[in-house]
């Protein structure tokens, strides 16, 4: 199925892709980072503000009843997004990191203890690694990692011998943001709820790459943040089970989440309310809601696959640069390529990129403990959106090939 | 030459490259330059950290100057700092607490001062500056 627009059309919708940096025209190849915005969600925003803004949940005046409304049916719309069972069980936060830290925090503090086990992957991200290793400090657990291969595939053989019966959650993420590897998260939830253990899933990097259907995947958590998915900052997403949230205790107090408050006794409020303390970023939440639109209008797998040909050209244009090594080659990848040409320094690279308007990310792209399975500082990585071009991709591996002559 | 005068050269020098990929090169080529570091200096004790680069630094203290030697793993980081050990290796405590290094702006290296950039520059003359006033201080002493 082709996407719903030219490309000439698409990039049209968003106007920074226009922009030049360093008199030359951007090329913007750090979606893994964050995504840029499409008009319909700048103008949402936009619209917001001019004819809708008031607190939600907590007026009878039009306005407020309005705008908790559109908050409401931003969480329909992202229920819808990802297959959730209940709107109750989507929960905004801020971000990813806000979603596991909310996890590892409120599911730690009802079901592990001392002496438990939480499985994790060895190609996380921090955000999926240091709020396990906290709880694991204040209960005295222990944190157990699957091992990947080189190619940056998970070793599930040392996954299921894992297991025991202490392991209470197993945390890990569904696209690695280096290695781009798709892992099998299926498998990985059902050889664990086999144990009756949950899972989370760090959606964080799979959401904006076609579709994510947490019902078939039957995961327990899988979040995800906005601002990676062509919606703004500061708005994320945690979907929990019903069953396992309802069980699980709040993990910030305040207004919204509560049901009746005396100075005696606090009753909490419903899901999803009880874990959205505060006002919430209904600005966010709409305008998120507003860029999953945008995507399921384009046409969701015609976004995957123009980016699986992107990461195709991009893979072989690479790969035939002198000394390249590519570090990611599983068979189930979304479009993005971390690479180190030769032995030249990765932040070298990226400032002569940089100066071509060539946008990359270069360092350990907040996952150090897998760069150091490979023995590297850090690398180059290239991430690539629908919104690219074949002539983008073509100016970043000519971009590379002149920066490793400099530098060689 | 005085480091006013070294920074006016240095200035010079950058106002002939045209564009951008000449200031790197010269900058490699800088780098490329810079006597090899002695490996026995390489410990965490002379390391200044920066997000995407490390930098090493080593100073020495004889007859009232302040000689540096320093090394990076990357080139273009290495030859920011050939360029700041030219302006500061062989000056006297003195020289390098007194001097504004308006060089620094004038060839456009200006964003790689922004602490974000995090390449160790401005962790670097902090540290040479540091260096200067400990060894200042401690030739007061005696
Ligand atoms: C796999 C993964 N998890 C978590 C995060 C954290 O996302 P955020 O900073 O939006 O919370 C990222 C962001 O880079 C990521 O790539």
């Amino acid at each position: 199925m082709p996407l719903a627009k030219s490309i000439e059309a698409i990039r049209a919708d968003f106007p920074i892709l226009a922009t030049t940096v360093h008199g030359k025209p951007l090329v913007y190849l750090d979606n893994g980072a964050t995504t840029q915005k499409p008009l319909q969600v700048i103008r949402t925003l936009d619209e917001l503000y001019r004819t809708a803004n008031a607190n939600v949940h907590r007026g009878v005046h039009r306005l407020s009843d309005l705008v908790s409304d559109r908050y409401e049916a931003a969480r329909e719309t992202v229920r819808a997004f990802i297959n959730a069972p209940k709107r109750e069980e989507v929960i905004f936060t801020a971000n990813t990191t806000a979603s596991i830290n909310a996890v590892a925090f409120s599911f730690g503090e009802r079901f592990v203890g001392e002496g438990d086990e939480i499985i994790i992957s060895g190609m996380e991200h921090h955000a999926n690694i240091v709020p396990w290793q906290m709880l694991c400090e204040r209960k005295g657990s222990k944190l157990r990692v699957i091992p990947f291969s080189d190619e940056g595939v998970l070793d599930l053989d040392a996954y299921r011998t894992m297991i025991n019966g202490r392991t209470r959650i197993v945390a890990v993420t569904h696209v690695s943001n280096v290695l781009g590897t798709v892992n099998p998260v299926k498998e990985i939830v059902s050889e664990a709820h086999r144990h009756g253990i949950p899972v989370l899933v760090d959606g964080a990097q799979s959401v904006q790459h076609g579709t994510v259907d947490v019902t078939d995947i039957g995961c327990d958590f899988y979040v995800f943040s906005g601002h990676k998915v062509y919606g703004p900052n500061g708005i994320g997403v945690l979907y929990g089970r019903e069953k396992l949230l309802n069980e699980m205790p709040p993990y910030q107090g305040g207004g919204d989440m509560v049901a009746n408050v005396t100075f005696e006794k606090t009753t909490y409020n419903v899901l999803p309310f009880k874990f959205e303390a505060g006002t919430a970023n209904f600005t966010g939440a709409i305008g998120m809601a507003s860029a999953l639109d945008y995507l399921t209008g384009l046409g969701r797998e015609a976004v995957a696959e123009r980016e699986q040909a992107l990461l195709a050209q991009a893979t072989a244009g690479l790969s035939a640069i002198d000394g390249m090594r590519i570090y990611g080659t599983a068979p189930h990848k979304v479009s993005v390529v971390s690479f180190l040409p030769g032995k030249i320094h990765q932040y070298d690279a990226g400032m002569i990129l940089d100066k071509m308007g060539i946008a990359v990310r270069t360092g350990t792209h907040c996952a150090q403990p897998l760069m150091e399975r490979y023995g590297i500082s850090g690398n180059i990585r290239a991430s690539i959106a629908f919104y690219n071009t074949e002539e983008e991709i073509e100016a970043l591996v000519n971009g590379v090939r002149k920066a490793t002559e400099m530098l060689a | 030459m005085t480091i006013y005068e070294l920074q006016e050269q240095i200035i010079e020098e950058f106002a002939q490259f045209g564009d951008w990929m000449e200031r790197y090169e010269y900058l490699i080529e800088m780098g490329r330059e810079l006597p090899p570091f002695d490996e026995t200096h390489r410990i965490p004790d002379f390391l200044i950290e920066g997000c995407q680069s490390k930098v090493w630094l080593y100073p020495s203290f004889d007859d009232g100057v302040i000689t540096f030697e320093a090394d990076s793993d990357a080139l273009i980081t290495r030859g920011i700092v050939a360029l700041l050990v030219k302006v500061f290796s062989g000056r006297t405590p003195d020289e390098i607490l007194g001097t504004d290094l308006y060089f620094i702006d004038r060839i456009g290296l200006k964003e790689n001062l922004s602490p974000t950039r995090s390449n160790g520059l401005l962790a670097m003359i902090k540290q040479m500056r540091l260096y200067a006033l400990a060894y200042k201080s401690k030739a007061e002493q005696s």
